[in-house]
């Protein structure tokens, strides 16, 4: 969201989108997100994510509403408003007979970029996405990921101001999308918005700092990462025991916000205000040692399935 | 992965010229990696019909104003040739980059309509032009070539390669599946073709065939193409030209119409 500092890389106001079939995938969505944001779009499948997107980039007609990008409406000039924009979509849209570096370097012509000017670049961006012993590969040949990477490289051949990541990471193994992150992180400190939408909530909570949450075509809870975890109604935690817990345990533990999960795990839910210190010293006077305590899962992830369910 | 930030393109960009010749270039190409699909074919098969309508059988035909019948018809086999590559260039092209999804590419850059149209097009004028110029080779090992004017063959070879490769992309953008991109040249195509003056004068048909002739846009092509080099036309030269350039730009207004509205293109 802008903070009214910044200029906005995207505005968007009560954009509605319905489909030749009469399914109206946008309902009014309003968004700011201000230049060298790193946004994450969250919903559930079918929730208008992809569509949103591909108004943005003009792979979709909006029914109403105003989108401006870097401060350029896209009803008044698409084209200027398109080479702000590199995009990532979530299926494969390449040439699979054509070699790695033309893709890239096709794309670059596309936006008006010569080949020699777009050489030397193209060249920096598949050697640090690690393709670089590919880049004569035609692209039916790569591995899943390595498909990804080649997206990546080609939606910043042009060095967009922003970048539209739909479901970047899916179907990539966890090294990879460590990496991956590493390169969203140093490409969003360099200047380039960033607007990611995901499945994983894990991610988005590590990546981003905004996020909105999408749901049947409507913006239904927009804010930082932190105002959205800060708000949250409980966390749930799981604790390790040391050793197998008995059945006494558990009797005495019952008055406890506790669930039993397996013989050496339980499951805690800490209310706003309670700390977990507390819960650990109350097991302890049972008879109950913590080993260890994590996460269950995303804390995002608790707040999106909250929401999605009020929804 | 690491990123280096150093910013390295600070040119002025030209979407609209560099775009375009991004486009040819990768349809030129097209056209000769896959050679023996894009070129090869046109040429056996005009080959065989100068073979067989020219030499063995058209020796035994009399001549069609003042000219053998093999010179009568390279004219009209080289302008089928022509439209067939022009068509099925960019309506394969098309489709492809629509079924493979990497039109997306072209959508989403700042090209405008008209740019990505033209490069389409451009790669399917290429191909036949290629294509007009082997038959052409081929069509000296049957007969002498007549060159009357050879501005006029020029300008009806474009305007025809034009023509039918603004009509794939049409057929390009309605088409759903590998079928919608076959009907129309078999059914509409090889049809108007021959019933459109290759093998004959329309001036020999009777009276309501000759006037039925006169509907089919092909006839003038052919017969504009063939004036180029004999000097003989069924119909005004003029009016070929008029109805040639009264198609092609409906063509394009119609293209430009369903890119602009996204019909087949976008959601």
């Amino acid at each position: 969201m802008s903070d009214g500092t910044k200029p906005a890389a995207i505005k968007i106001v009560d954009l509605k989108k319905v489909y030749g079939t009469g399914v109206e995938a946008l309902k009014g969505v309003s968004l700011t997100i201000a230049e060298g944001e790193f946004f994450a779009l969250l919903g559930p499948n079918g929730a208008g994510k992809s569509t949103l997107i591909s108004v943005l980039a003009g792979l979709a007609i909006k029914t109403s509403g105003t989108v401006e990008v870097c401060g350029v409406s896209i009803d008044e000039n698409i084209d200027k408003a398109k080479s702000f924009i590199g995009i990532v979509p979530q299926e494969f849209n390449f040439n699979w007979f054509e070699t790695v570096i033309d893709i890239i370097i096709n794309q670059a012509g596309y936006y008006g970029i010569p080949r020699h000017v777009a050489m030397p670049r193209a060249n920096e961006l598949i050697e640090n996405l690690g393709l670089a012993d590919k880049r004569d590969t035609q692209a039916m040949k790569l591995s899943g990921g390595m498909k990804r990477r080649l997206m990546i490289a080609r939606s910043l051949i042009h060095e967009p101001r922003v970048l539209l990541l739909d479901e970047p990471t899916a179907g990539v193994d966890v090294e990879l999308r460590r990496g991956m992150h590493d390169f969203l992180r140093e490409l969003n400190a360099a200047g380039t918005t960033i607007i990611l939408t995901t499945h994983y909530l894990e991610e988005a909570e590590q990546l981003s700092r905004e996020v909105a949450i999408i749901n049947n075509g409507s913006i239904i809870k927009q804010g930082s990462v932190k105002s959205l975890l800060a708000n949250m109604n409980s966390v749930t935690l799981l604790l390790d025991t040391v050793a197998p817990i008995s059945t006494a345990e558990l009797q005495l533990a019952r008055a406890l916000p506790i669930t039993r999960i397996d013989d050496t795990t339980l499951q805690l839910k800490l209310a706003p205000g309670e700390t977990v210190n507390d819960y650990i010293r109350k097991l302890s006077t049972i008879g109950v040692q913590i080993s260890n305590i994590r996460n269950n899962g995303s804390r995002l992830e608790e707040v999106f399935i909250d929401l999605i369910q009020k929804d | 992965m690491a990123l280096q930030t150093t910013k390295t393109m600070s040119e002025e960009r030209a979407p609209i010229l560099v775009g375009f010749l991004t486009m040819l270039r990768k349809e030129v190409t097209r056209v000769f990696r896959i050679w023996s699909q894009t070129l090869l074919p046109p040429v056996v098969t005009t080959s065989l019909y100068f073979a067989i309508f020219g030499a063995f059988i058209g020796s035994q035909i009399a001549k069609i104003d003042g000219f053998s019948y093999i010179q009568f018809i390279v004219p009209g086999l080289v302008m089928m040739a022509v439209i067939t590559s022009a068509y099925s260039n960019t309506v394969s092209t098309f489709f492809g980059a629509k079924m493979q999804r990497n039109l997306e590419e072209l959508l989403v850059s700042p090209m405008p309509d008209w740019v990505v149209i033209a490069g389409f097009v451009s790669g399917g004028v290429v191909r036949a032009l290629l294509v007009a110029i082997l038959v052409l080779i081929v069509s000296l090992f049957f007969t002498h070539l007549i060159i009357f004017n050879l501005f006029i063959i020029f300008a009806a070879a474009f305007l025809t390669s034009l023509l039918f490769s603004l009509a794939g992309l049409v057929n390009g953008i309605f088409a759903k599946s590998f079928d919608g991109i076959s009907i129309v040249p078999t059914f509409v195509l090889v049809p108007l073709t021959y019933l459109g003056g290759v093998f004959y004068s329309i001036n020999r048909l009777p009276p309501f065939f000759r006037f039925l002739s006169l509907g089919n846009p092909i006839l003038y092509m052919v017969n504009a193409f063939r004036y180029g080099f004999l000097g003989i036309s069924d119909v005004s030269v003029t009016v070929s030209f008029e109805v040639m350039i009264f198609v092609t730009l409906a063509l394009l207004i119609i293209t430009l119409w369903l890119f602009k509205r996204g019909s087949g293109l976008k959601n």
